[in-house]
C-alpha cells in the first residue's frame, strides 16, 4: 500500500526519470536515471516518506551489459520503519555519479570506497580519492575484469634469486 | 603523496602529528593525522585501509557455503552475529527459515556475542584511559562468555557455527552450568565497573560533554546501534524489523540523552543487562531437544565396509568434531526444507544416494544454488547494523556480496567529532566508536 502511494508519487514527479519499480524477493526496488540521483534522493530524503538515513551504498559491475555498472542506494525511514532500493545504471563510457554528499556526510566515505574498488567518480565530491587502497595502486580490484590474484605490493617484494 | 589535510594545513604553523597506523591506541591498524594548536585538535584526517584484504572479491569466487568462516573475520569479536547476518541475507535468498529450536540457539548465540563485543570495546576503552583494573575484570567476564562459546560451537572466535538453514550443531548437553557461571560473573563484572566508573571524577571528566553528537548528526552519519542510540535515537534492527524469536522475547532498548562519550559508555553496559535477560529467557523458552541413543553405535569405516552388502541399521559413531550433528538432530538444528544444508554424515557413510547428495553439495558448480535476483538483510550487530547486500545470478558463487559494516559509518564521523577537543580526548572518542578493523577494511 504505501510501495504504491510511493511509486505513484515518484512517477508524476519524475515523469520519465524513473524506468521501473520491480520488486525482489519483498523488497520494493525503484530504478532511476542516473542524472536524477541527487534529484530523486533530496525528494525522498524530506517529508512524507522521510528517507533520513543513507543506510548503505555500493556499486554491482555488470560487465557484458549495458549500462555496465550499478548503482544501489538503500535508504532507511526512521519514522516509517521502511527501507527502500533505488539502482542507477552507470555507462562504461562516463561514469560519473552526482555525489549524494550535499544530502548525507557518510556518503563521502561510502563515495570513495566505490570510486576506489569501481573507478566511479562522483560529481562535487569534496575528496574523491582512494579510500582502503593506496594512491599508486593500479585499477580497481572490484571489476570483474580484474584478476583475483593479480598482486601490486607497496613495497616491491625481494626476489629470491637476487642473493 | 599529500593528503587533504596536509592541503588544508599548508601554510599554518601548526604542528602536525601522527597517531598510527601502529599506536596502542589505535585497535588494530588506522591512521589520525592531527593539526594541533597546542593540545587542540584544530584539524583531523582519518586514513584507513590497513586491513583490507578484499572480502568482497574473495567471496565472488567461493560457493555460497566456502564463504562463510570469511564472515567470522569481519568483526573479529563477535562472529557468530556476522556469520547470523550473512546466513540470514541467504536464507532469505532461499525462502527457507530454521526449525524454532535454532532459532533459539541463535538468540542465545548472538546475544551473548553481543556482550563479548560490548565487553570489548568498554575495556579497551578504559584501559586506555587508565582504568586498567575495569579492564581485567570486563576480560575475566568475556573469558566466561568464550568458555559457553566455545564448549558448544568447537572455536571462541572463528566459530562458522551459524549455518545456511540451522546451526551446525546442537547445544552443548552441559552447557547450563558453564551458562549460569558466565551470567552470574557478567553480573558481578558489570555491577563492580558501575561502581568504579559511574561516579569516578577522572572518567567523568574525560567523558562527560566530549564528543558530542547530536541526534541529527548521528542519523546524518548513517549511525547505528548503540552509537545511534546514545544520540537518543530508539533504531534496533531486533525491534525495527524483527528476526528469529526477538519478538517473543522481552526486552527494552536503552536510550543515551546527549550522545557524548558517556552516554555511548552507558548505553553498552545497559545493552549488556538486556542481554543478559534475552540469555535467560530463550534459554527457559527453547524447545527441549530429542534425546539420541548411541548405546550400539558402530564405527564409521565399519560402517562404510558394511554398507558393501546392505545399509547397516546400527546408528554410526562420528569423530568428536561432529558432536551435535547427528542425523537425529537434523530435524532440531536444520531446516526440513533440505536446501542448502550439508547432509547428515551417517548418509554419506552407508549409501550411495547419501554419497552422490555429499558429492553434489561440495562439487564446484552444484551444492547451493539460489534463483537469481539481488537481496539486502541486516541484523542487528555489536556496533550496529550488520547488512549484507547479495547479487545471485543463479550459479553456486556470489555475483556480488557486500556488507554494510556499521563502524565504516561511526569512524567517517570522527573527524568531525574530535573537532576542537584535546588529544587526550581522541583516545576514548576513539574507543567509543568500537572500530573494528576487520569490518571496517573488509
Amino acid at each position: 500500500m504505501e510501495d504504491q502511494r510511493l511509486i505513484e508519487d515518484l512517477r508524476e514527479r519524475f515523469a520519465g526519470k524513473i524506468l521501473g519499480t520491480p520488486t525482489s524477493l519483498g523488497d520494493l526496488c525503484v530504478i532511476i536515471d542516473k542524472e536524477s540521483v541527487l534529484e530523486v534522493m533530496t525528494f525522498l530524503k524530506k517529508e512524507p516518506f522521510d528517507f533520513a538515513m543513507l543506510l548503505d551504498l555500493t556499486c554491482v559491475d555488470e560487465m557484458g551489459r549495458s549500462p555496465r555498472f550499478v548503482m544501489v542506494y538503500h535508504l532507511l525511514s526512521l519514522s516509517n520503519n521502511r527501507r527502500l532500493r533505488i539502482k542507477a545504471g552507470v555507462d562504461e563510457g562516463s561514469p560519473v555519479v552526482d555525489s549524494l554528499t550535499p544530502l548525507w556526510k557518510n556518503a563521502n566515505w561510502l563515495e570513495r570506497e566505490v570510486f576506489d574498488m569501481f573507478g566511479i567518480t562522483f560529481a562535487r565530491h569534496p575528496d574523491m580519492r582512494r579510500l582502503f587502497m593506496y594512491d599508486e595502486f593500479e585499477g580497481y580490484p572490484l571489476k570483474k575484469d580484474y584478476p583475483l590474484r593479480k598482486r601490486q605490493p607497496k613495497i616491491h617484494l625481494r626476489d629470491p634469486h637476487a642473493d | 603523496m599529500p593528503t587533504r589535510i596536509h592541503k588544508e594545513a599548508a601554510g599554518h604553523k601548526n604542528l602536525m602529528i601522527n597517531m598510527g597506523p601502529s599506536h596502542p591506541a589505535m585497535h588494530g591498524t588506522i591512521r589520525i593525522m592531527l593539526e594541533l594548536d597546542g593540545e587542540k585538535v584544530l584539524n583531523s584526517e582519518v586514513e584507513v585501509g590497513y586491513l583490507h584484504r578484499g572480502f568482497e572479491k574473495t567471496c565472488e569466487h567461493k560457493s555460497y557455503f566456502s564463504l562463510l568462516p570469511y564472515t567470522d573475520r569481519l568483526n573479529y569479536v563477535s562472529p557468530l552475529i556476522n556469520n547470523l547476518g550473512y546466513v540470514m541475507t541467504m536464507e532469505k535468498l532461499l525462502g527457507i527459515s530454521a526449525p524454532e529450536r535454532a532459532q533459539y540457539i541463535r538468540v542465545i548465540m548472538c546475544e551473548l556475542s553481543r556482550i563479548s563485543d560490548h565487553l570489548t570495546a568498554l575495556a579497551a576503552m578504559t584501559m586506555e584511559c587508565g582504568a586498567f583494573t575495569v579492564f581485567l575484570y570486563l576480560i575475566k567476564a568475556r573469558e566466561e562468555i568464550w568458555n559457553v562459546i566455545e564448549q558448544t560451537t568447537g572455536a571462541r572466535m572463528t566459530t562458522s557455527y551459524i549455518r545456511i538453514g540451522g546451526v551446525r550443531a546442537d547445544l552443548h548437553p552441559d552447557i547450563q552450568p558453564l551458562m549460569d557461571k558466565a551470567v552470574s560473573t557478567t553480573n558481578e563484572v558489570l555491577r563492580d565497573v558501575k561502581g568504579l566508573l559511574d561516579k569516578n571524577t577522572i572518567w567523568l571528566q574525560r567523558t562527560r560533554d566530549i564528543a558530542v553528537v547530536p541526534k541529527e548528526m548521528a542519523i546524518n552519519y548513517g549511525f547505528t546501534g548503540p552509537c545511534l542510540r546514545a544520540s537518543g535515537v530508539g533504531y534496533d534492527v531486533r525491534k525495527a524489523h524483527p528476526y528469529l524469536v526477538y519478538n517473543r522475547l522481552d526486552f527494552e532498548i536503552p536510550l543515551g540523552e546527549k550522545g557524548d562519550n558517556f552516554d555511548r559508555y552507558m548505553v553498552r553496559m545497559k545493552e549488556m543487562e538486556q542481554s543478559l535477560r534475552l540469555v535467560e529467557q530463550a534459554m527457559a523458552a527453547i524447545p527441549r531437544s530429542k534425546p539420541t541413543n548411541e548405546s550400539n553405535a558402530i564405527d564409521a569405516h565399519e560402517a562404510i565396509s558394511r554398507s558393501r552388502d546392505r545399509k547397516p541399521d546400527a546408528s554410526i559413531l562420528l569423530s568428536p568434531n561432529l558432536e551435535g550433528s547427528e542425523k537425529e538432530r537434523y530435524p532440531d538444528i536444520y531446516t526440513k526444507d533440505r536446501i542448502g544444508i550439508v547432509p547428515p554424515k551417517e548418509d554419506t557413510y552407508s549409501g550411495i544416494e547419501g554419497l552422490i547428495t555429499h558429492f553434489k553439495f561440495f562439487m564446484k558448480g552444484h551444492g547451493i544454488r539460489p534463483p537469481q535476483g539481488d537481496v539486502y538483510f541486516s541484523v542487528e550487530g555489536g556496533s550496529g547494523e550488520v547488512g549484507f547486500y547479495i547479487v545471485s545470478d543463479g550459479t553456486d558463487r556470489p555475483y556480488r556480496l557486500h556488507l554494510r559494516a556499521p563502524c565504516l559509518h561511526i569512524v567517517s564521523a570522527l573527524e568531525e567529532m574530535i573537532q576542537g577537543h584535546y588529544i587526550a580526548d581522541v583516545i576514548p572518542t576513539f574507543g567509543s566508536t568500537n572500530m573494528i578493523g576487520g569490518e571496517l577494511d573488509r
